[in-house]
């Protein structure tokens, strides 16, 4: 039995409704916990005043130097002694996920049971970053905690300007659109520089993401460093028994107006079959007996729409890889940026094409670490610098892909132009 | 020191462990090898694999801060329905997947009678991507799990339906910073003043230079206040964006008045139909009123009400703004644009109307 609660009638508002209540959780907890209760009456604290009362400060692992937050109280009487003593230190591991979130429902009772015994019993599955979020043990319990974690076969996760934990889809495991092992790449690329992660040495902090399409549901190119997005080069696959299955169910109407309408590139078209294309960069399939869809994969930019409207019908290629675009971020300091195409296709097929983006990730960390000003992401460093420079740095080829458009003002000197035009051209011959 | 310090145990530099062990035996099976899915009902996805296999999972909603109680329940039903594995989304949904569909129905009925609702699949309002807020932030405006908790009992209908024209995605943030994300629509704390500046603190605590170059709009220049070293803001160049207040703390931005709350619309991570977008803000100067933030749902329902209503088949938020543009956006919603609204950003004109494409 833990001791007295606090009022808490703010919080207590957050307990009806239908959605699962983090309040009753708390409060469950509570019952055991004096840290819960004191973290409960801290918590209704800031819900009365509006506003936050938890400060950082330096706590770590031994070993490494990043991967806790730390936490202790700010709300102290005029003694200065925690209002809230049970709760003054509340700090939280950053513990790396499996890639795609699987889970054993063993591992995740033994992960509970380790969390009970050194922590709050708090967990959040997962935080933005996509660690597991252990949140709440005293200074002393940190160390025991992760030992117990890090024996179960987890490790931590990053924090600060350190490379940080990654997120992938659920990808090849459960998903028809996916175009490449997420999985595989994420654990290979992450665990190719943990040093980076448990060692913050970086400007800033850096993110790699893996998404097995261009549905991009890690939301890659608005939140990393490094997007890996999976796509592919050859036609869109059809299957016709699905296409007309799909047809049947859903009639003309919709697919002029759900899928033909919404390509961004007008590649699709509705024909009478009689009239469809033969050509080896066209994809077609019937409908019905009389009308088909055919698709001029040249001018396909692989959005995924008509593959997820009407999805098996439509497929990706089997020439599968990703395009990798860099220099994504949230708002500060010069607001939000997008990540940019720096590798247009990436193979993505054998042990050797995955290296490769190790190799590709390890070229731009370093390039980081040794041209960005302090506090500066990437995508501020490529503004920065400019794109060009940022690929000659990298040892990139420069590729129309990478632009939605060339330059629409004069401001550049070009009496390098002929050279360049030579150089390329050399290239292209020699390859 | 030297003597304990021998006995510390060294760290397993082990990284990201091997998902195969935990994943549920029909996705190890058929990694890599499924043919297509359909969606039986809302929060139930069956993928069909080129083997033949087949898998149902149920996607069921949590409160992603979860106590160990909560996470011992969701085990037992997945051992008793789903063959002991689990996985979670980017959305802190929790998904079961079941080799058999017979298990289906149960299953469900489990998690309902257990305050887990289904859904979150398809074209419903998905559980909202949020941040730590006042539980345990160091930074935060507000909090983040009580405004989800909130606006999710507002939505739970729409979780549980597939009913928009197509997916929504949502996002809460308890600062500027946006660790929520983007999102179809987000509520994101918007400072309204300066920040105050404790003199006192700001020697020992802060470490001047690297405040001054933290500031987006070169606002803060060093200065001596009351014989101290410390800080100074020019108020008229300050945005109150608060990227000071983390180095810094002594730099107070929040406050129980002035910290507002906006509402952003349009944001889309998705390449499909158009490339990805960022949302846009819409409303702001909405009160900071927990426990429950009415003012703000009342705004969310509003937008998805008429999102819901117009918007064609298959266009997310910004798809339909795209068609009907903004002052119908306005219009509809009831919104209204204010000067507040026209970007004045690095970058901005791009954003200005640069044609006479004008709907009338």
């Amino acid at each position: 039995m833990a001791k007295k609660p606090h009022d808490t009638p703010n919080l207590d508002a957050l307990e009806s409704g239908p959605w699962p209540s983090f309040v009753t959780g708390l409060k469950r907890l509570a019952k055991d916990k004096d840290s819960v209760v004191d973290l409960l009456g801290h918590l209704e604290h800031s819900y009365a005043t509006r506003k936050g009362y938890w400060k950082g400060g330096t706590l770590g692992v031994y070993g490494y130097g990043g991967g806790v937050i730390p936490r202790f109280t700010e709300i102290k009487d005029e003694n200065g002694k925690p209002v809230f003593p049970d709760a003054a230190e509340f700090h939280t591991l950053r513990v790396m996920p499996p890639a795609g979130m699987h889970y054993s429902t063993d591992i995740l009772r033994k992960l509970a049971d380790i969390w009970e015994r050194h922590g709050s019993g708090l967990i959040a599955f997962h935080g933005q970053s996509g660690d597991i979020m252990f949140q709440g043990a005293t200074s002393e319990n940190v160390q025991k905690a992760f030992d117990e974690i890090n024996e179960a076969g987890f490790d931590l996760g990053g924090a600060g300007p350190a490379l940080r934990t990654s997120m992938s889809c659920v990808g090849a495991a459960r998903c028809e659109q996916s175009c490449y092992d997420e999985g595989k790449a994420h654990r290979m690329v992450i665990n190719s520089f943990l040093d980076d992660i448990h060692r913050p040495a970086l400007p800033y902090k850096f993110k790699f993401k893996f998404s097995g399409c261009p549905n991009d549901c890690m939301n890659s190119i608005q939140r990393s460093d490094l997007a890996v997005i999976g796509t592919w080069r050859d036609n869109i696959r059809t299957d016709e028994a699905l296409a007309k299955k799909w047809f049947a169910k859903h009639g003309m109407n919709e697919l002029v107006n759900d899928v033909v309408a919404h390509c961004p590139t007008r590649a699709i078209q509705l024909k009478e079959i009689k009239e469809v294309r033969k050509d080896a960069a066209v994809s077609a399939v019937a409908v019905n007996d009389t009308h088909a869809l055919e698709i001029d994969n040249r001018d396909c930019v692989r959005c995924m729409h008509c593959i997820n409207v009407m999805t098996g019908a439509l497929a990706p290629g089997k020439d599968k890889g990703a395009t990798i675009l860099c220099g994504g971020k949230r708002t500060l300091k010069i607001g939000d940026q997008m990540g940019t195409v720096v590798v247009p296709f990436q193979p993505l097929q054998n042990e050797e094409d995955y290296e490769q983006i190790v190799e590709l990730g390890q070229k731009i960390i370093d390039f980081f670490a040794e041209n960005a000003l302090e506090h500066e992401r990437t995508g501020e460093m490529i503004e920065r610098i400019g794109l060009a420079n940022f690929l000659e740095g990298i040892g990139l080829d420069v590729d129309a892909n990478m632009v939605k458009a060339p330059r629409s003002n004069p401001y550049v000197r070009t009496d390098g132009w002929d050279e360049e035009v030579a150089k390329i051209k050399a290239k292209k011959a020699a390859a | 020191m030297a003597e304990p310090q021998k006995q510390m145990r060294k760290p397993k530099e082990t990284g990201v462990p091997d998902n195969k062990q935990y994943m549920h035996p029909t996705l190890v099976k058929n990694h890599g090898n499924w043919k297509y899915h359909d969606r039986p009902r809302p929060g139930v996805l069956h993928h069909v694999s080129h083997s033949g296999d087949q898998v149902w999972t149920v996607r069921a909603g949590t409160q992603r801060q979860m106590d160990v109680h909560t996470i011992r329940k969701l085990c037992d039903i997945g051992d008793q329905y789903a063959e002991g594995h689990v996985r979670f989304t980017i959305r802190s949904n929790i998904e079961f997947m079941v080799a058999d569909e017979k298990k289906v129905a149960p299953l469900i009925e489990t998690l309902e009678k257990n305050g887990f609702p289904v859904g979150g699949t398809g074209n419903s309002v998905s559980m909202m991507a949020h941040t730590q807020g006042w539980l345990h932030c160091d930074i935060p405006g507000t909090d983040a799990s009580g405004v989800v908790k909130a606006l999710m009992d507002e939505l739970y209908d729409e979780f549980r339906r597939e009913e928009m024209p197509n997916r929504v995605h949502m996002s809460t943030s308890c600062c500027e910073i946006n660790c929520g994300g983007q999102a179809d629509i987000a509520i994101i704390v918007q400072y309204t003043k300066p920040p105050k500046i404790n003199h006192d603190l700001v020697a020992n605590v802060c470490e001047r230079p690297s405040v001054v170059a933290r500031c987006p709009v070169a606002a803060i220049r060093p200065a001596l206040v009351n014989g101290k070293p410390s800080l100074e803001i020019d108020e008229k160049k300050c945005m109150c964006c608060g990227a000071c207040y983390p180095p810094c703390p002594p730099m107070q931005i929040n406050d129980p008045e002035h910290t507002k709350l906006a509402i952003w619309v349009g944001g889309k991570n998705s390449n499909a139909r158009g490339r990805p977008t960022f949302m846009k803000m819409v409303a702001s100067g909405l009160p900071n009123n927990p426990p429950r933030w009415p003012e703000v749902a009342a705004v969310v329902k509003k937008i998805l009400h008429v999102y819901k209503e117009d918007a064609r088949s298959w266009e997310r938020l910004s798809d339909w703004v795209e068609r009907i543009g903004w002052p119908r956006f306005f219009e509809k919603t009831g919104l209204t644009f204010t000067k507040y609204l026209i970007d004045d950003w690095r970058g901005s004109r791009a954003n200005l109307n640069a044609s006479t494409h004008i709907r009338f």
